[in-house]
Parts: C-alpha cells; structure tokens; sequence
C-alpha cells in the first residue's frame, strides 16, 4: 500500500473546502484551496436510448445545461462542476455519449463567455462490463468502448475523468442480503482491489495524455447499496456503517495508481480518502433526496469540497426544471458554508460541527463518518500492511466506533441491531492471518459462475 | 418424537442442521411429502414474511430461514415430482433489458419461492423476446419485471406489450422497482404492482385471484 501516513491527522483540519492537495481547473475554480462548490448531476426522464432519439435526448441536456448555468450565474456561484455520468448505451456507443460532452462543453463556454462564469465539466462513463455473465472486466467490447469514451471525452475537454466502477460486485450484492462480512472483504479488498488497480492505471494514462485529471472512482455500487437497503430496513445500519468503512479501501487504489480528486459525489467513504491523500473530495447529501435517502444528509456536507446532488432527471417542477432547481439548492447551501468559512476557521469549523452533530448521534452510518471516525478509520488503513488487513482493520475500527458511541450514549442504535456488533467482532475474529490464506478458502467457497478469477488475478481452484 | 410444527419451527430459525434430520425423520413416520411442505414449510415461511414484512427480523435473517426450507425441498422435491405434485403456481422473473440491478428481483423470487411457487429466474438484462420464449417454455401463472432506471423504464412498457402482442393474455405479469408506480403500471397495462419485497406475495396473490 502506498500511503503510509495521513495527510490529514488532525480531525480539527478535516473540514469542508480546504483539501492539502487543491486542483485548478481551466478557467480558474481551485477546488480544496477555500470555498466549496456546487457539483451538479442529471439525467433523462424515461425516454428509450437510442440512435433514432438522439435529437430529444440532445434537446434536454442542452436544456440542462443552459438553464442550470444561466441559474448559477445569476446567484453569483463562485464556480461550478457538471458532472455528466453517461446511461449505458451512451458508454456502449461512444459516439451517443460523446454528442451529449460536446453539448455540456459548448454550454460550459456560453456560459463562461456569457455570464464569466467558472465551470468544469467531469465524465463518468459508467461501468458496462457486466453486461455480460459472468463479467468480462478485462477485454471486450464493453471495455473497449468505455475507454474509448474516456479517451475522446478528455480529448475534446472534460477536465476531470471519473467512474463508478463494479469490480467486485459480483459478489457483493449478496454478500450484503446475507449479511456476511467475510464476504464483503473478499469482493472489496481482495476482488475490488484488484480490479481498480487495473482500470485506474488505464484512467491515469489516458488523462495524462490528454493533460486532465484522473479525479476518482466510489464505492457506489457497494456502501451505498448497503446504505439504501439498511434504509428500507432490510440489512442492518450498523452493517451498513460497518461495509462503508471498508470500501474506503477499495476506493483508495484510485488515488494510489495516480487519482488527484475531487473523489466522486457518491463515494460517502470520501472523508476517510480526503484524511489519507489530502485529495479535495466531492460528497452529496440531502440535496440527493432526489436520487436516494441518506441518513447523512448535513454530515456529508461537513468534509466536502464539491457538494452534488447525484443525479435527478431533467423533468418540471413549479420552480422550473428539476436540475436547475437542484442547481439553486446547491449554490445555496455553498454560499452559506462558504459565508462562514469567511468569516474565518473558527466559523468554518462551528459550521462543519453543527452538519456532523446534526446527524452523528442519529445514525450509525453517520458516526463512522464524523471528522474524529473518519481520521481513525483512515489510521487503521494507513497503518496496515496490505489491502487485506486494511480491510479488517477497518472494519474493526468501525465496530469500535460504533460500540463506544453507544455505550457512551453518544449514538443511538436499535435494539434489534445490538447483536450484529458481536457477530461482526466473531467474523473479524475468524478471519484468517493472511490473504492467500483467505482466497485459499474463499474460492472454494464462492460461486464461480458469477466471476472470472483470472479476471482478477486470482487462481482458479483446483476443484473447478 | 418429532412433529410437523418442529419442523416449522426449526425453517422460523433458520436452524438448517434440525431440519436436515427433521424432514427424513417426518417421513419416516409416515407423513406425507405434501404436508410437510403444506402444513410446515409454506406457513413457516409465511411467518417469516410477515415478520419481515413488519420490520421484525433483516433480509439476512429471512434467508436463513429460506435456506434450511431449500434445505428440506431438496428432499421432498423429488419425491412430490415422483407423486405427480407439482406447484400449484409458476413464476417467470426477471429484469428488464438494459437494466442489471438485481438484489430487489431476487428477493421477490425468494419471498415467492416461500410461498410454495415454482419460481424461473430468468436474471438481468432479459429483452422481451427472452420473456416470450420463457413464457412459451415454462407456461408461468405471473410473470415479475423488474426496472431501477427510469431509463429503463420504457424497456418495461415494451416488454409488458410485447407479451401481450404474442398472445399471451392471461399470464398476470407484475411490476415493480424504485421508479415503478402504481399509476405507471397501470398505464403499461401490468395486471399488478409490489412497491417492495415485502409486499411481493400479497401482490402476486391479488392478481391471481387467490
């Protein structure tokens, strides 16, 4: 593992705004160097994705982008990140996803030549390669097309390139419903591990080339799965929290091939990742209501730098269309949170101390987010020696957070979840000492017909 | 000496080890194969899905409990094979093309499984011409489609029509998934909606009058 030390140990400077490691774009935001800005997010109604609708999808992102923008330049946004995360057969058919960047990069210009106003466009080709069962994450046309979409995206002017990658998630999902912590850390730290390193090595090349940046990927597909279905009580939130402080692993591969940030909206491990890279992270919350119910909906707000809404589908509302209504909401919350930094650190920090309090004692995955958990969820990562023990390190640090806050009356935890501490602690427990051990008796436990081993580097077992 | 609430009680607790020994042992006895799985089985699952559904017990606690039930049906389904039983119901289910969410299909196919279907799962990303030859093949009384994106949405209404287009007018086809509505399904002409997994058995049941 390459971070060895934290770049942030002082929780007291894990603080919305200001990341050690800033990033300049084009026309002039400097994201992490003091303010926080709107990241705004959108996508389609229901409408089928094809070549011969083309001309109604370009009508409503052009829409989008003239409206959200006109909006954010009349109240005075200081700057604004759009991100453009593609439907699956924009990334399939690059040439579907690439009409849709070139009308958010011409809107991004009108809107600077028009208002001045500062805005940046990032592309998140989404992740297609499980189109096919059992994935092929390594070759194919789905990984062809993706990188290709990355390549010219960045050509013709996304500044930052992100993903939603799925490495991994084969196993998860399942491993989520049954509640099984063993198998979260294989599909994470040993599976998703490996997979980031792969894709993010191709991400950081093909920015480079092209002089953007490699921004970050997220967990979505893993913790805010456990988060939603916790949401609809169907797992645990204290298992939940617990697989949140895992991912923050696997989400860290991306800063170590070479990722500079800001980290992806939905990456709610994102705190943690700014604590160990210093890297300026964008979080979403309660303005991605639209999106998904979080119980973090301040808190998340506390440690960021960009503040997203996810993802809302460009429809009427009676204050206008929906993404520009977003895009108010956002600039409103940044103006606030930038009002109080001016008036310098010791209202910076009141405000970042009322988001967290607000949500901290209410939720336990909210707790294992605080400025204090994150920055220790962060040390036992950075103190561990491989991704492996990283993993369990992690999730212990979580259990222990989680326990102590209870007990102390600091966390509210419902009485039917009490137990799945103990049971957490007694798999932590179990785990064998090393990895090779733990793939040993993983694969022969898995389902192989879900994943591809040499996909990920891994032996097939002898018993196949 | 065993009886058949043990069994149903030992499928309510997820206890996979009690029921392997239960069910040979029922048997045995002299009970039948069918009422085993009609008297212990179904209700114990019942009990379950109602628990669940009252925000009682987590997802990973009603699968254990339908684990040690497929523990018991892999001994009992050959023999009611065997006696010429067969489900009283089939379901086809699936998610519709372009959509590979799964987690909120496989539990229905599970909270119906418990409800003694005979249930086909078809996965994701199924187009309706996949929908239509399983239909053909299996000859399901209801048919569950599955969409998570309002962009796939429209895959759904044309899979709903696409089955009816081929003639296939009394199968129950049931929708459900976050941006599905009540309204929704009943515009795409769906015979029945599930806002949740919870709620899948009821849905299906309405809809087949039962």
């Amino acid at each position: 593992m390459k971070y060895k030390t934290l770049a942030i140990a002082d929780p007291a400077k894990l603080i919305y705004g200001v990341a050690p490691r800033p990033i300049e774009t084009r026309h002039g935001m400097r994201i992490g160097g003091g303010l926080i800005y709107p990241e705004l997010n959108f996508t389609l109604p229901d409408i089928n994705i094809r070549k011969e609708a083309m001309p109604e999808i370009a009508r409503h992102y052009k829409q989008i982008v003239t409206e959200a923008l006109e909006r954010a330049a009349e109240l005075e946004a200081p700057g604004v990140m759009l991100e453009f995360e593609t439907l699956p057969p924009m990334t399939e058919h690059p040439a579907l996803g690439m009409e849709v960047v070139n009308i958010l990069l011409e809107g991004i210009e009108r809107a600077h030549d028009k208002y001045g106003l500062k805005a940046t466009l990032r592309c998140t080709p989404n992740d297609n390669r499980e189109f096919v069962r059992p994935p092929l994450m390594r070759s194919g046309r789905y990984w062809d097309a993706m990188l290709e979409l990355f390549d010219q995206s960045a050509a013709a002017g996304a500044e930052f390139l992100s993903i939603e990658s799925v490495g991994g998630k084969e196993l998860h999902d399942d491993a989520l419903v049954n509640g099984d912590l063993r198998a979260v850390l294989f599909s994470l730290c040993v599976m998703g591990v490996r997979d980031m390193q792969f894709i993010w090595d191709h991400i950081v090349a093909i920015a480079a080339k092209h002089g953007v940046h490699a921004a970050g990927d997220t967990a979505c597909g893993f913790g805010n799965t456990a988060m939603v279905l916790a949401e609809r009580k169907m797992i645990p939130r204290v298992f939940a929290a617990v697989v949140r402080a895992v991912t923050a692993v696997r989400s860290l591969v991306a800063y170590e091939c070479g990722a500079v940030g800001p980290g992806k909206d939905c990456g709610y491990e994102n705190p943690v990742l700014k604590a160990i890279t210093g890297c300026p992270m964008s979080m979403e919350g309660k303005t991605a209501a639209c999106a998904h119910l979080s119980p973090m909906g301040n808190l998340a707000a506390a440690t960021a730098d960009l503040w997203s809404n996810e993802s809302v589908q460009n429809i009427k509302l009676l204050g206008g269309m929906a993404p520009t209504c977003y895009m108010e909401q956002l600039v409103y919350d940044c103006r606030l949170m930038n009002t109080a930094s001016a008036e310098g650190e010791a209202s910076a920090l009141k405000m970042r101390d009322w988001l967290v309090k607000s949500d901290a004692g209410l939720d336990p995955q909210a707790m294992i987010l605080t400025p204090e958990s994150s920055v220790a969820i962060a040390h036992a990562i950075v103190e561990s020696p491989s991704y492996y023990a990283a993993g369990i390190a992690a999730a212990r640090a979580a259990v222990k957070i989680l326990r102590e806050t209870s007990e102390s009356g600091c966390l509210r935890i419902d009485s039917r979840e009490a137990g799945w501490l103990d049971r957490m602690d007694d798999e932590l427990d179990d785990m064998p000492d090393t990895e090779d051990a733990f793939i040993g008796e993983m694969m022969e436990e898995v389902d192989l017909e879900k994943f591809t081993p040499a996909d990920y580097g891994l032996p097939t077992p002898v018993s196949a | 000496m065993s009886t058949i609430e043990d069994l149903k009680t030992a499928v309510i607790n997820g206890r996979r080890k009690d029921v392997k020994t239960l069910v040979p042992e029922l048997l045995e006895s002299g009970i039948e194969p069918a009422a085993l799985l009609s008297q212990a089985l179904i209700p114990a699952m019942g009990v379950v899905g109602e628990r669940f559904k009252k925000n009682e017990i987590f997802v990973p606690e009603m699968l254990v409990s339908a684990r040690a039930m497929k523990e018991a049906m892999s001994v009992l389904e050959p023999k009611l094979l065997e006696a010429g039983i067969r489900p009283e119901h089939t379901a086809l289910i699936g998610t519709v093309e372009g959509d590979l969410h799964d987690i909120g299909k496989n539990l229905v196919a599970t909270m119906w499984k418990g409800a003694g279907f005979d249930v086909v799962d078809l996965g994701v990303n199924v187009p309706a011409a996949r929908f239509i030859e399983a239909i053909e093949e299996h000859e399901p009384h209801i048919v569950g489609l599955s969409a998570l994106l309002t962009t796939t949405m429209p895959a759904m209404r044309d899979t709903v029509a696409a089955i009816r287009d081929a003639g296939h007018t009394s199968v129950k086809l049931l929708v459900g998934g976050a941006p599905i509505t009540q309204s929704y399904a009943d515009e795409i002409g769906a015979d029945g909606y599930s806002r949740d997994a919870a709620s899948a058995v009821d849905a299906a049941k309405a809809a087949l009058g039962v």
